[in-house]
């Protein structure tokens, strides 16, 4: 330890899951559109981000609580019902479409707060508070929006899920042909949305004294409190701020659909699946380690990989078995680094 | 005593905890420019009354008083925010986090609302160059660092919250000798600007070398406070056990030819063990010297089956010996068994009864085919507690509930119950009190009788010199100077550890 290392040597040691799972997915995303027939081209892009962004976010939620050392299986629920608000409040004027996103990000956070005041004063596991409340969620959705359907601003699913050229134009905010414009016109607004939320949200917090606080509980609760932090205040402030990633994923779902769907089987797949995404984005599931941008990168791995399904035939019978078998390799990576610890002790700890 | 008024008062405080007194009737005070040390067995209310100084118990009752004015603290922040620190024995430092993330933990420099990093990077670096550590990276986690530096992470993290009191429990248990030193000066310095230290060690010579002033709690009392130098050891001793100690090692017998059992051949692993070379006899106490972190652990962890990709040869009465893990090691011909570092999450599931702790190391003897069989181990655990005299309620409590001493019996009696050869012992005293340490330091001269090999490990100077028939010091992962006998003494050793050479510590000279 006499040698310091520089702050960047030191953070790809600390973190070698979440560097080697940013390497996976450049690998993974650049043979995919080797692959493909029209690779490497802005549609394909495109596509691929809208169909991404729902499953990002619900990580990026799911990461928040397996930091504390907990898991919130309500948070597939969370975008369930925040997508079934968005899609009776989204629409009409412009100002009443953005008073219709700020009241479904809104609903989504204050269910993300009641989770988190659920766990810290009714003071249950985590695991099992957030399996009755995701039930609750999936009911109001259902009281909402009974059957599949709803009517988005057309203009906004248009422009929130294309190219940047297509947002400008749509909203006529300047010439979208300007020369200075052409390098970044292609560049995919769901790609945009999530990185600022991403940047914009998670690394501030992060940042943050109650953010520093979630981190500590999930690696030492007992020393957190004898170091004089505020435990519950950040228990529930990572319950909320997965309530407001899991409603930015309803909303985005519902301006890509266009409509609302309560629907229970897609709230249980999604909360499994970002619970996956966490672990291969490097983040651990005792808490403590990780972070929201790995679980990001974890998401995209796992939608690159159900892409491949498309270029590859594979019997469509066979698709769940092959996508469980490579989900399982992907997470084993992970294992790998305990081939090269030495003192088996190190192990537990 | 210079001041008339104490910064810290408490008149008639009083705790139980379900049923049991912890503190009864306390009077106490605590004066600015003082260094306090408090002695007393495990289990006589050291812990108790340091906890509800600093916030983290609160009294029955009684009254607490800080700078005259009447305080009860809910938590260890309002504590802080009063001025009263604490380094507490179980370290309060998060692993998963940095040093510099550590020691700014509650209360970060921040930019803008946000933590700055730059700054929070230089704070750290300051107060680790204040106790001589600057060769901590603040960048590195925590759970990278070695016992020792962790606590000295923890001192810098006390001192950053500007303490008027400072208590210290047990804060130099797993220093090295050269941080110790680093310890006493900062203490002084501190004594100059007027801050009151608490100070919680078993090691009598700390306290005798340290406090001006010293208080002796036996079972939740506050017998007796004096300044140092107006008793003696033994009445010391005599006050905090209520009874007459004897001489605190068992004799030591003669040298006699032993027959050769463990050994061991250019032992290598990593960059820490490099090439070790030892034999130990059937009946021998063994120790390891040294500072800390010279290899002693990892030879114990190496023989024990933990570690990967060693070197060298090791036999076991005249067989080789290389257990690929523990399970492979306390069985068969190898019979081996390690009493662990760090006895709260190596040697103990806390959670779980006492029967089940002790039972842990040997299901295979108290079971028929793959069940329990109940009577056999309700035998086997009586057994246990009897030999080691464990203290205790019902063998069905929590083990959590015994104090730090019968805890590490715990650990001593659950490996005894697999009838082991060889015996690793990794620091075995440390945080326990001095009754408890004399019943171990005769229960291992009683097993080496019985023909055990004994291999110590101890951070205790006094310790190796006290109850081992040869002392190895260990130095950069070699064996660098083997004493016997009368050869073992207190320069030898601390001239071996530093690897100064010096006649007095190679091997056989007698000394002078």
């Amino acid at each position: 330890m006499r040698n310091k290392r520089s702050p960047l040597a030191s953070t790809i040691r600390q973190n070698p899951g979440f560097y080697g799972a940013i390497i996976m997915l450049l690998v993974l995303y650049l043979v995919y559109n080797m692959l493909h027939p029209r690779g490497f081209s802005a549609a394909v892009l495109i596509q691929n981000s809208n169909e991404s962004v729902a499953i990002v976010f619900l990580a990026m939620a799911q990461t928040v609580p397996v930091l504390l050392g907990g898991l919130d299986l309500s948070v597939g629920a969370i975008m369930t019902l925040t997508n079934c608000v968005a899609s009776v409040v989204v629409n009409g004027s412009p100002p009443q479409i953005i008073v219709g996103m700020i009241i479904t990000l809104a609903t989504g956070t204050a269910f993300g707060l009641m989770n988190g005041l659920i766990v810290v004063y009714g003071r249950l596991q985590p695991i099992i508070a957030t399996l009755a409340t995701g039930a609750i969620a999936v009911g109001l959705a259902l009281f909402i929006r009974p059957a599949p359907g709803g009517n988005v601003d057309d203009d906004i699913s248009w422009a929130l899920t294309n190219d940047l050229y297509e947002l400008v134009d749509t909203y006529g905010w300047f010439d979208a042909d300007a020369a200075w414009f052409a390098p970044i016109s292609w560049f995919p607004v769901p790609l945009l949305i999530v990185v600022v939320i991403a940047f914009g949200v998670w690394l501030p917090f992060k940042r943050t004294v109650t953010g520093r606080t979630i981190y500590a509980i999930g690696s030492a609760e007992g020393a957190a409190y004898m170091s004089g932090l505020n435990l519950n205040r950040a228990k529930i402030a990572a319950f909320t701020l997965a309530g407001f990633f899991a409603g930015c994923a309803g909303l985005y779902l519902a301006i890509q659909t266009s409509s609302g769907n309560a629907d229970i089987t897609q709230a249980g797949a999604y909360t499994l699946n970002s619970i996956a995404a966490v672990v291969v984005g490097g983040t651990s599931l005792l808490g403590g380690m990780g972070g929201a941008i790995g679980s990001m990168v974890g998401a995209l791995i796992l939608r690159v990989i159900s892409f491949y399904f498309r270029i590859v035939s594979i019997d469509p019978l066979l698709q769940p078995l092959v996508e469980g078998v490579v989900l399982l390799l992907a997470v084993s990576l992970g294992a790998f680094r305990t081939l090269r610890v030495k003192n088996q002790l190190n192990l537990f700890r | 005593m210079t001041a008339d008024h104490p910064i810290v008062q408490l008149s008639g405080v009083s705790k139980h905890f379900s049923g049991t007194r912890a503190l009864e009737g306390v009077d106490f005070a605590c004066f600015g420019g003082a260094i306090h040390g408090i002695l007393g067995e495990n289990g006589a209310g050291k812990s108790t009354l340091i906890k509800i100084i600093s916030g983290v118990l609160q009294p029955d009752s009684g009254e607490m008083r800080v700078n005259d004015a009447p305080v009860s603290f809910s938590n260890p922040t309002q504590a802080v925010a009063s001025g009263i620190v604490c380094i507490f024995q179980e370290l309060s430092l998060v692993p998963d986090l940095s040093v510099a993330d550590n020691i700014s933990l509650s209360s970060p420099p921040r930019r803008f609302g946000l933590i700055d990093p730059r700054a929070q990077r230089r704070r750290a670096e300051k107060l680790l160059a204040r106790i001589k550590c600057e060769d901590i990276d603040p960048n590195a986690l925590v759970r990278e660092l070695s016992l020792s530096r962790r606590q000295m992470v923890e001192i810098a993290k006390a001192l950053g919250k500007d303490p008027k009191v400072l208590i210290l429990d047990e804060a130099t248990s797993a220093l090295t000798s050269r941080d110790v030193e680093t310890v006493y000066e900062l203490l002084a310095d501190l004594k100059a600007q007027n801050v009151a230290s608490l100070f919680i060690s078993h090691r009598m010579h700390e306290i005798e070398q340290l406090c001006d002033t010293l208080s002796v709690f036996r079972n939740g009392q506050h017998i007796q406070t004096f300044p140092k130098g107006t008793h003696s050891d033994g009445e010391i001793v005599r006050l905090m056990i209520g009874r007459e100690v004897d001489a605190q090692y068992p004799p030591r017998p003669a040298p006699a030819p032993r027959p050769e059992h463990l050994r061991i051949e250019d032992l290598a692993w990593e960059n820490q063990l490099n090439g070790i070379n030892l034999s130990i006899g059937k009946g021998e106490i063994v120790g390891l010297g040294g500072l800390d972190g010279q290899g002693q652990k990892e030879l114990l962890l190496g023989l024990f089956g933990v570690l990967r990709g060693m070197s060298g040869r090791v036999s076991i009465a005249g067989k080789p010996c290389r257990p690929k893990s523990p399970a492979e090691a306390k069985q068969g011909a190898l019979r081996i068994a390690l009493v662990p570092e760090d006895r709260k999450t190596e040697g103990l599931m806390l959670a779980m009864s006492i029967a089940d702790n002790l039972m842990a190391a040997s299901y295979d003897r108290v079971s028929d085919g793959p069940f329990i069989n109940a009577a056999k181990a309700k035998r086997a655990v009586e057994d246990g507690i009897a030999k080691l005299r464990i203290k205790l309620g019902s063998p069905e409590d929590p083990v959590a509930t015994l104090s730090g001493g019968n805890q590490q019996k715990v650990v001593i009696a659950k490996w005894l119950m697999t009838d082991p050869d060889v015996i690793l012992l990794n620091d075995p005293t440390r945080g326990i009190d001095v009754g408890t340490k004399q019943e171990i330091y005769r229960l291992m001269r009683d097993l080496a009788d019985q023909g055990k090999t004994i291999l110590l490990y101890s951070s205790d100077y006094a310790e190796l010199i006290g109850c081992c028939d040869r002392v190895m010091v260990m130095y950069d992962g070699e064996i660098v100077a083997s004493l016997s006998g009368d050869a073992i003494t207190e320069e030898a050793i601390v001239a071996a550890s530093l690897n100064v050479s010096d006649t007095q510590t190679m091997p056989g000279l007698p000394h002078a």
